[in-house]
């Protein structure tokens, strides 16, 4: 049943570039695919660790954390990303030098893709803090005062009360950074890090068929993001459960 | 703006002085004797005219289209709401460089093949990566921008509209005198965010041989092998860029009426 698909691959057929195997060019773009993924999905937990604990401290924390936080997430979103990749691309390396050289340790030449990861969840871990606090502050007061009325412990305010409520409001925005996460590890790309877009471009020089390259690629990118969108929107939804929903106009 | 009293705070001037030293530490221990040579070349102002007009051409121009698109969806028929759709989906799933070599490299690549291109009046333009540049970016922002109206076109409330109808106002003046201003007010907010967003975007055009700010740092560190001191400089720049844009944006939205229905 699949031998008419198999067939399109097969050399002579129209997508005989695409193929899997060496004269095709399929296998270098889905290992490209798969270094995007790994740099994203390690940069969106790391994002996410920097987010939590940013957007606690931003809340509840001292005025010398706060002031500090909000420099780190005014100064990362008011550079372009690519020149925060680049600039972290020559001092995360260094920073790690120095740490381990400090602690009596060989220097080591960090991986790119270690690299590429710490650096772009830096950068989202900023719009996670933004994203978090929005989702915490916009939780009604009297939902947290009715916790307080009862007597329930902090803890347990934060796990039954604030978690739940706040995952509805930060699903959307968790969703659109997961989808920027995806998307900037094309900025790697510039530091020559071969994930899909850096993949992408060199075989369409190869082959002079750039078209057909930055289809596939594109494909690739849109499969991504309409699965990661589908799961989020189920996501939302079941995080909605229970909440009346919202009405719309029309003319 | 903070107040004084409220700057002069033990752990705000801490952080203050930490920021001068580090300032004072950048200005001394690194090396800054080539930003007088590239400024007085005019490549730097060069650079910045280019990064500026390259945003403000894709921002006006992305705004129109992405009122269109997000109309579209909102109250258009199927077959004019689909392909909005589909049109969005593409662009936001897609990453803006992928986009952005696709018509400089794809698109470059497919000229040879029509010949009487060549002697057209567009070849000039053709020929230039800046107008691949602007294209590619008021794609992208109409794109981001049509989810955004879209969004705002809906969130304006069922009762303006109705009274609108009830009233016989006509379908197209509802839209130009009610829908529209109230549906724009709305997305003010995350236009300013996303005008900031792409602001940041045009850094990429630099990657098809645009001379923007980017590529103005770029060759400095090229040419004279600094690593880190034209990058420092670049990104102080986008964060005044940044600032600016921010204060002018709220300047807007303060000329807005705070409560609507």
């Amino acid at each position: 049943m699949l031998d008419p698909i198999k067939n399109m691959f097969a050399p002579g057929g129209p997508f005989e570039l695409l193929a899997f195997a060496p004269p095709g060019w399929g296998g270098n773009l889905l290992f490209g695919l798969l270094r995007s993924l790994e740099v994203a999905g390690g940069a969106y937990a790391l994002a996410l660790v920097i987010g939590i604990l940013g957007a606690w401290g931003k809340l509840y924390g001292g005025e010398l954390i706060r002031d500090l936080l909000q420099i780190y997430t005014i100064v990362v979103r008011a550079v372009p990303e690519l020149v925060l990749i680049l600039i972290l691309y020559y001092a995360v390396p260094q920073a790690i030098n120095s740490v381990l050289v400090a602690s009596g340790h060989e220097r080591i030449v960090p991986p790119p893709l270690m690299v590429g990861t710490i650096v772009l969840g830096l950068v989202i871990g900023a719009y996670m803090t933004e994203v978090l606090r929005g989702a915490i502050k916009a939780i009604p007061v009297g939902q947290m005062e009715a916790a307080k009325a009862y007597g329930m412990p902090a803890g347990l305010t934060a796990w039954r009360i604030t978690l739940p409520l706040m995952t509805a409001n930060a699903i959307s925005g968790m969703a659109n950074l997961w989808l920027i996460a995806t998307k900037d590890t094309a900025l790697l790309a510039v530091i020559g890090f071969g994930e899909l877009t850096l993949s992408t471009r060199q075989a369409a020089g190869a082959t002079k068929e750039h078209m057909t390259f930055f289809a596939a690629a594109a494909l690739l990118y849109l499969i991504i993001s309409i699965l990661s969108g589908r799961i989020f929107a189920f996501a939302e939804r079941w995080s909605r459960r229970g909440q009346a929903p919202l009405k719309r106009a029309a003319i | 703006m903070k107040s004084l009293r409220e700057m002069t705070k033990p752990h705000r001037l801490l952080i203050i002085a930490l920021v001068l030293a580090a300032v004072v530490w950048c200005a001394e221990g690194l090396r800054w004797d080539w930003v007088g040579e590239y400024w007085a070349s005019g490549v730097v102002l060069e650079g910045l005219t280019n990064t500026l007009w390259i945003w403000a051409i894709s921002w006006g121009a992305g705004l129109f289209f992405a009122v269109w698109l997000g109309l579209a969806q909102a109250a258009g028929p199927w077959y004019l709401a689909l392909p909005a759709k589909i049109y969005c989906s593409i662009i936001r799933g897609t990453p803006l460089l992928l986009q952005l070599w696709a018509l400089y490299y794809g698109l470059g690549s497919l000229f040879p093949e029509f010949p009487w291109l060549r002697s057209s009046f567009l070849w000039p333009y053709l020929r230039e990566a800046w107008p691949f540049a602007v294209v590619a970016l008021t794609f992208s922002f109409a794109g981001y921008e049509g989810e955004v109206m879209r969004g705002a076109f809906l969130g304006v409330s069922r009762g303006q509209l109705e009274a609108a109808r009830a009233f016989g106002v006509p379908r197209l003046t509802a839209l130009r005198r009610i829908w529209f201003p109230q549906a724009f007010q709305r997305a003010l907010p995350t236009v300013g965010n996303e005008s900031v967003l792409l602001l940041k975007g045009t850094a990429l055009v630099s990657t098809i041989s645009v001379l923007d700010i980017f590529a103005v740092a770029d060759q400095v560190r090229s040419d004279t092998f600094i690593t880190y001191e034209p990058l420092l400089l670049l990104a102080v720049c986008y964060m005044v860029l940044t600032g600016v844009l921010v204060l002018v944006f709220r300047y807007i939205e303060r000329m807005f009426p705070a409560r609507v229905a």
